[in-house]
């Protein structure tokens, strides 16, 4: 008896130790490039490539942020970026919750409707971007927000419809039924219990959405210049013939960093509440 | 409160015809019960009542006015799912009063009548729960009060009972009795189980492949079934039913199974029976029982039986044994009957037999 309780103990033990240990390369190995890249924005750019490296700048410096964002327009493309990628991501939710509630509901199209819209994701954006781009010129919408966020939204759109499509097409029926007896209208049955009931899947297509729009850099490339270029497209100026911009890039990206967490954080909140909807007490 | 009336119905999905012609009154304060196997369109004519379905033919009427046209929330009908179909983002109190806020009734009288419909199923101390903090029981109870609280002219069941256990449902079966006795509105209910059917029921409406099979009180179905599908179908255990050759020449009709002539109880109406016509004698268990009197009564005959297989259930015991080569259960009390291999003298009671014919299977 006491011998197995003694092995017990031992395993029990041995257990948290080969866990800390992974946990701890995997912390490393996620959170080391953050560190070094948040360690390059506040070094003089002296320290930047000596041998040995600056483990922690002695003497840190916020003139990297302020180039950034002033001399390089880093905080134009902020705005921009953030303007952008809402207004494409508030639009993708709402234009994708509604034509996923027709293929779920109304089998609008038949069968191939709801494979079509998926397939637009199977072109390379490439074969596409020169007939947009002269499109844009001709009518006038190359270099504004509004361009970007209609180009954007249409590229989101298919993953968020498809999304919600499978979400719409998990949830029963009867409610939606009961509210229909119970005296609403198809609209009201839709906006009243439908889509609260969606919420989870809506804000997990409009993370997705959001990412895809705030790290897009190719169409905010092509399709912009001097008025509504984005944060990524900010970047390309950090490289030039005669050497890199590494603090004014590396100060850039956590200021890029900043809006996703927020929001990582926020809809985190939101996914883990509609995950467990009904499954938990409370 | 208001009939029914349904006119020609059909109701097809692209090729299936799921409702193939269905006429059907149902009465004022009538409690119908649809029942029939899973598939035979019951659940289908449901829900095209309620609105829920669009009919391909045919008309329905209910409080005299053609409802064909109206959306479901202008028939004033209240269904209950057989998934409760609560919404789940609403507290109880929501749930029951979310038909009165949609239809525009003030907030205070939504508040009384939630209350009032709370307090006739027992569910007031609940109100503040949410669905999922529910037994399934409980559920159901919301769902219903869903559907009194908004005092609607007919009330549609579809399957109610079929996600409980046996208890809660033998419970909830009850209630609904006593809920169509306190308020007698015009209740329309969907069932795939007979006792259901046979308990609730005014009227039951059997349905099979989407046609109406026999309707009648349930003791009319049960006594006297229109064909041997009505008639296997009602009843636990099942109606054993035996081939034999229909005798109407001499003195009195008879049928032959095999080596046992079973005379036709005196009287019986044999309507376009002709001699030698292949027939199926339909015996349920409770037409056989332990012959105690010392000649069989009027219209009973006698048979040794050697007992094959006992089921006891406690008060009643299932026998069954050969009669003429096939399998006949009886229905003995308990202590008629101890062991299987007994000889028992069994009588079979006529009078309450069912004849059918063999190819048409309808009733003789």
């Amino acid at each position: 008896m006491p011998v197995v309780a003694r092995a017990r103990r031992r395993k029990r033990r041995s257990v948290p130790i080969g866990r800390i240990l992974l946990l701890g390369f995997f912390l490393v190995f996620v959170l080391w490039p953050l560190y070094w890249m948040f360690n390059t924005s506040i070094k003089p750019s002296d320290d930047y490539l000596t041998v040995p490296p600056v483990w922690f700048p002695t003497a840190p410096t916020l003139v990297h942020y302020k180039a950034a964002l002033f001399a390089y327009r880093g905080l134009d493309g902020l705005i921009n970026s953030l303007i952008i990628s809402l207004s494409a991501t508030v639009l993708s939710a709402l234009f994708g919750t509604l034509m996923a509630y027709s293929l779920a509901r109304y089998n609008t199209g038949g069968q191939h409707l709801s494979f079509w819209v998926l397939s637009q994701r199977f072109l390379p954006p490439i074969g596409i971007v020169l007939p947009v781009f002269l499109i844009y010129r001709g009518v006038g919408l190359y270099d504004t927000h509004i361009g970007l966020i209609i180009a954007y939204t249409v590229f989101t759109l298919p993953v968020s419809v498809w999304m919600m499509f499978a979400y719409f097409r998990g949830m029963p029926k009867s409610m939606e039924e009961a509210a229909l007896v119970d005296g609403c209208t198809r609209w009201e049955a839709f906006w009243r219990v439908a889509v609260p009931l969606a919420a989870p899947g809506i804000v997990a297509a409009a993370v997705f959405a959001f990412i895809a729009c705030w790290t897009e850099f190719f169409f905010a490339l092509i399709l912009t210049s001097r008025t509504a270029f984005t944060l990524p497209t900010v970047f390309r100026a950090f490289i030039g013939f005669q050497g890199a911009q590494y603090g004014e890039a590396a100060a850039l990206a956590i200021v890029s960093l900043v809006p996703s967490i927020a929001l990582g954080v926020l809809a985190q909140r939101h996914l883990v509440r509609g995950l467990t909807l009904g499954a938990v007490r409370g | 409160m208001a009939e029914v009336r349904i006119t020609g119905l059909h109701k097809r999905y692209g090729a299936f015809h799921a409702v193939r012609g269905i006429d059907l009154d149902i009465r004022d304060g009538e409690f119908t019960v649809l029942v029939g196997p899973s598939g035979c369109g019951k659940s289908t004519l449901l829900r095209t009542i309620a609105g829920l379905e669009e009919s391909s033919e045919g008309t329905i009427e209910i409080g005299g006015e053609v409802v064909n046209d109206f959306r479901p929330r202008d028939r004033d009908v209240a269904m209950v799912f057989q998934d409760y179909a609560l919404y789940p983002h609403m507290s109880v109190a929501k749930n029951i009063g979310f038909g009165l806020k949609a239809r525009k009734m003030p907030k205070p009288e939504v508040e009384a009548r939630v209350a009032e419909a709370a307090r006739m199923l027992g569910i007031t101390p609940l109100l503040g729960r949410f669905p999922r903090q529910l037994s399934g029981g409980q559920r159901q109870r919301v769902a219903i009060g869903r559907a009194i609280v908004r005092n609607p002219r007919i009330f549609l069941f579809d399957e109610p009972l079929s996600n409980l256990d046996a208890q809660l449902r033998d419970e909830m079966r009850g209630e609904i009795k006593r809920l169509h006795q306190a308020i007698a509105t015009t209740m329309i209910y969907v069932t795939h189980d007979q006792i259901e059917a046979m308990t609730l029921a005014d009227r039951i409406v059997l349905m099979r492949d989407g046609v109406i099979e026999q309707q009648g009180t349930p003791l009319d179905l049960f006594e006297r079934p229109g064909s041997t599908f009505v008639a296997g179908f009602l009843g636990s255990p099942r109606m054993s039913f035996l081939p034999g050759t229909l005798t109407l020449g001499g003195s009195a009709a008879a049928i032959r199974l095999a080596d046992v002539l079973l005379p036709v109880a005196p009287g019986r109406k044999l309507n376009g029976a002709t001699d030698g016509q292949k027939v199926l004698l339909g015996l349920r268990p409770e037409h056989l029982t332990r012959a105690h009197a010392a000649r069989p009564a009027q219209g009973t005959f006698r048979y040794d039986a050697t007992i094959d297989l006992l089921q006891p259930t406690g008060s009643r015991s299932y026998a069954t044994f050969r009669l003429a080569g096939a399998p006949v259960m009886a229905e003995l009390q308990a202590h008629d009957v101890s062991r299987p291999g007994e000889r028992l003298p069994i009588d079979i009671n006529m009078n309450r037999a069912s004849i059918f014919d063999v190819k048409t299977e309808r009733a003789i």
